[in-house]
């Protein structure tokens, strides 16, 4: 009987919320802005790229002769055998970019000193840099050589570095995992934070249109207030799945119809493509080896996939009732919305400090002191934890007891804060042209 | 058990404000009984009280001999003050899902709904929304939510609040024949001529406290003052009314001249009226005589006033 009402609430809810129009236009909207916008950043990119500068060099020295060679992006035409004004002249007709002029002089140094670039605008940085790049490079070899330094020593001098890490047990690992261990927690825990804040959200509307609708007192005339609350809260989130089901669904298919359409490389849009997915984060740059490569994914497949996804729900689920019956108590104190202020930022500030503390202190180190006290911090704690977790549980890992202490006040927290939201809820919503203070709130609580 | 509900000196406090204060209440079975008070007196908390909203501090509520419990609410009907539908949901499915709410299976309060709506003439509002219709058909749905699952016992605070004369009048005989088919009706109004019409027993609640109940009948005359209107035909008003004025205490008095009409109330020291009248009808003819009886408005509005008097 009382399970039934529950289900009959949990179902008006989702419906009422299903058929909102606004709700509908925002699922199936979304994504198509979502998916064209990244298309056209990334085909403006691919424009921007597309557009090759030319410059011309006008080299009298006898330095850098196989140094400015064309890439994709830039393209050098050298002249040669005129002087400069005839060479600045037919760059400017010719419509190149800019021209380079490299002089005679004595030694390297003076070449690169009196060096100098024309051009019909002051010349972009990107260009500068290649150029520069060039002399600094050409100026740091003969240095070396002037030490005493063959061209071949200075080559292998010039290898690129990377150290080998390694676990205790001699499993190879990689640098950077770290980071896309703590990316993909991170992916997580912003998840659940956005969740909470959207529909929450929808949780204190919907709870102060029934109070404002004055249909509240007929409704819990025939149902206790708290199944009316918890129905609510559970029929928003069932909502909210949806639309982000339909959201992680459609953008996948719409992007891969875009690119397709477009013939853009995926890898272009490189993290931007995670964004659609409602992934963010920092992704560290992938290797170009492909020996590398393949270690990632393997580090990858190796991540605790069925653990976090299941510690993703226990901590979605505990987190979002703990919030979301905070909003329904706020929206059960007010008469309209825009006395929800003073409320709902006290809500908001631990889940910007989660998302903070997890980025900027978890992706560092996952086990220090902050870490670990925001995690078991109950209000932070299901973003927090879940950044944490892909390194798994136990032995170089989150270790057991904070993972349980964690969980068990989180649990009790739950309970906590549902019985104190259900009190405000039961004496809010029969309340009408009180603005409410805090200490309103703290004199419901005893009634 | 010839009593629907009774609450046994019920208190109830919010913070330091004594919202009730040991009102106990007996209501009996297929009548109309009358909640009167003033604004704020506690009579919606009450009536919350018995919808198990919230729930006495001290006291217990019984209804239909068994202590008040949870199960009871599907044989309760409440149409609230403060009442209003979801404007954005179809009237049907809204309907429907009230009707649920308070335990109706989805067929059985489909075929109701459909009687009801016959009934008082909305058939085609079925999908219309809420927010689409004016306040006074809004308020026909309620009334029809409320009486829909045929509970043993409907609460009415201010049903006609919003409607115009007609459909107030329709409401009216709505609740008559509830009444006869055999539910107990509480009635929570303002409107006291409307509680002189509709109900034989009331109560009144003023400050958190009941100052009276019991059936109206009884209560008016336990609050007959002995004033009689009387209305004389005779010649000589004006001399008559000197000589009664020396034997009887009179209020207001008019003469007409012109129809030899003397109109008077009399204050007599009891309810015998034989002394007077037969006094009267030796020296003039009675056209009219008749005990003054007080109007449910007076009775509260005096109750009140003393009670205010005496604190």
């Amino acid at each position: 009987m009382q399970i039934n009402k529950l289900l009959l609430i949990i179902k008006r809810e989702y419906l009422a919320k299903v058929r909102n129009k606004s709700f509908v236009v925002m699922t199936f909207l979304s994504p198509i802005l979502m998916v064209a916008m990244v298309v056209l950043i990334a085909y403006l990119t691919k424009l921007n790229d597309n557009e090759k500068r030319i410059i011309a060099v006008l080299n009298e020295s006898d330095y850098f002769s196989q140094d400015f060679l064309s890439t994709e992006s830039t393209g050098y035409v050298h002249f040669r055998d005129i002087d400069l004004t005839t060479a600045k002249d037919s760059t400017d007709n010719l419509g190149y970019y800019g021209l380079l002029h490299i002089p005679d002089a004595s030694g390297l140094e003076q070449v690169a000193e009196n060096s100098v670039f024309y051009s019909k605008e002051s010349a972009s940085t990107s260009v500068l840099d290649n150029i520069e790049y060039v002399f600094q490079e050409r100026l740091r070899q003969r240095q070396l050589q002037n030490f005493g330094l063959s061209s071949e020593e200075f080559a292998q001098m010039d290898d690129r570095f990377e150290i080998n890490t390694s676990t205790y047990a001699g499993e190879h690992n990689l640098k950077g995992i770290n980071e896309l261990k703590a990316a993909i927690g991170g992916a997580f825990g912003y998840l659940i934070m956005m969740f909470i804040i959207i529909y929450g959200g929808f949780v204190m509307r919907s709870v102060i249109e029934e109070k404002t609708s004055r249909i509240i007192e007929v409704i819990i005339s025939s149902v206790k207030p708290f199944q009316l609350m918890l129905g609510k809260i559970i029929g928003t989130a069932l909502a909210g799945v949806t639309q982000f089901g339909i959201w992680i669904v459609s953008a996948g298919i719409l992007m891969l119809v875009a690119l397709t359409i477009f013939d853009i490389d995926p890898a272009v849009l490189g993290t931007k493509a995670d964004l659609t997915a409602g992934m963010v984060g920092n992704m560290p740059q992938i290797p170009q080896g492909q020996e590398t490569l393949e270690l990632y994914i393997k580090e990858f497949l190796n991540l605790p996939i069925v653990t976090l996804l299941v510690f993703f729900l226990i901590y979605f689920i505990l987190g979002y009732l703990i919030y979301s019956s905070i909003y329904a108590a706020i929206g059960a104190a007010v008469d309209n919305e825009t006395d929800t202020q003073q409320f709902i930022f006290p809500i908001i500030l631990p889940l910007m400090l989660a998302i903070y503390v997890g980025f900027f202190s978890v992706f560092s180190n996952p086990h220090g002191p902050i870490a670990v006290g925001f995690s078991l911090f109950p209000l932070t704690s299901p973003i927090v934890m879940l950044m944490r977790l892909p390194n798994g549980i136990g032995e170089g890992g989150v270790p057991i007891w904070q993972l349980v202490t964690s969980i068990v006040l989180l649990i009790i927290t739950f309970i906590g804060i549902v019985w104190l939201a259900a009190k405000i809820y039961r004496i809010g919503i029969l309340m009408y042209g009180k603005k409410p203070s805090y200490k309103e709130l703290f004199k419901w609580l005893k009634y | 058990m010839n009593n629907i509900l009774v609450a046994n000196e019920v208190t109830k406090r919010f913070g330091q404000h004594t919202a009730l204060k040991n009102v106990s209440l007996e209501i009996p079975k297929h009548s109309i009984y009358g909640l009167l008070g003033p604004n704020g007196a506690g009579k919606t908390t009450l009536i919350r009280i018995i919808n198990q909203i919230i729930f006495p501090d001290q006291g217990t509520v019984f209804f239909d001999g068994k202590q008040l419990k949870p199960h009871h609410i599907a044989m309760i009907g409440y149409l609230p003050e403060e009442r209003g539908l979801y404007k954005s949901m179809k009237v049907g499915e809204q309907a429907l899902y009230l009707a649920q709410l308070k335990g109706l299976s989805k067929k059985e309060a489909k075929e109701r709904l459909k009687y009801w709506f016959d009934r008082l003439d909305i058939g085609d509002w079925w999908n219309k929304k809420i927010q689409e219709l004016s306040k006074g058909m809004a308020q026909k749905i309620q009334f029809i939510v409320t009486v829909l699952h045929q509970p043993k016992l409907l609460i009415f605070d201010e049903p006609f609040s919003g409607f115009d004369p007609i459909n107030a009048n329709v409401i009216k005989d709505e609740i008559l024949e509830l009444r006869n088919a055999g539910a107990s009706i509480i009635f929570s109004t303002h409107r006291m001529e409307s509680v002189e019409e509709l109900c034989e027993h009331i109560a009144l609640i003023h400050e958190s406290e009941k100052l009276l109940d019991g059936k109206l009948s009884d209560i008016k005359k336990a609050y007959k003052n002995n004033v009689f209107e009387v209305g004389l035909e005779v010649a000589e008003g004006d001399a008559l009314l000197m000589e009664l004025r020396d034997k009887f205490q009179i209020k207001t008095a008019n003469f007409d001249a012109l129809e030899k009409q003397l109109d008077f109330k009399v204050q007599l020291p009891s309810n015998d009226s034989r002394g007077v009248l037969a006094y009267l009808s030796e020296r003039a003819n009675v056209n009219q005589f008749v005990e003054t009886i007080p109007s449910a408005n007076e009775i509260f509005i005096r109750t009140v006033q003393e009670k205010d008097a005496n604190k």
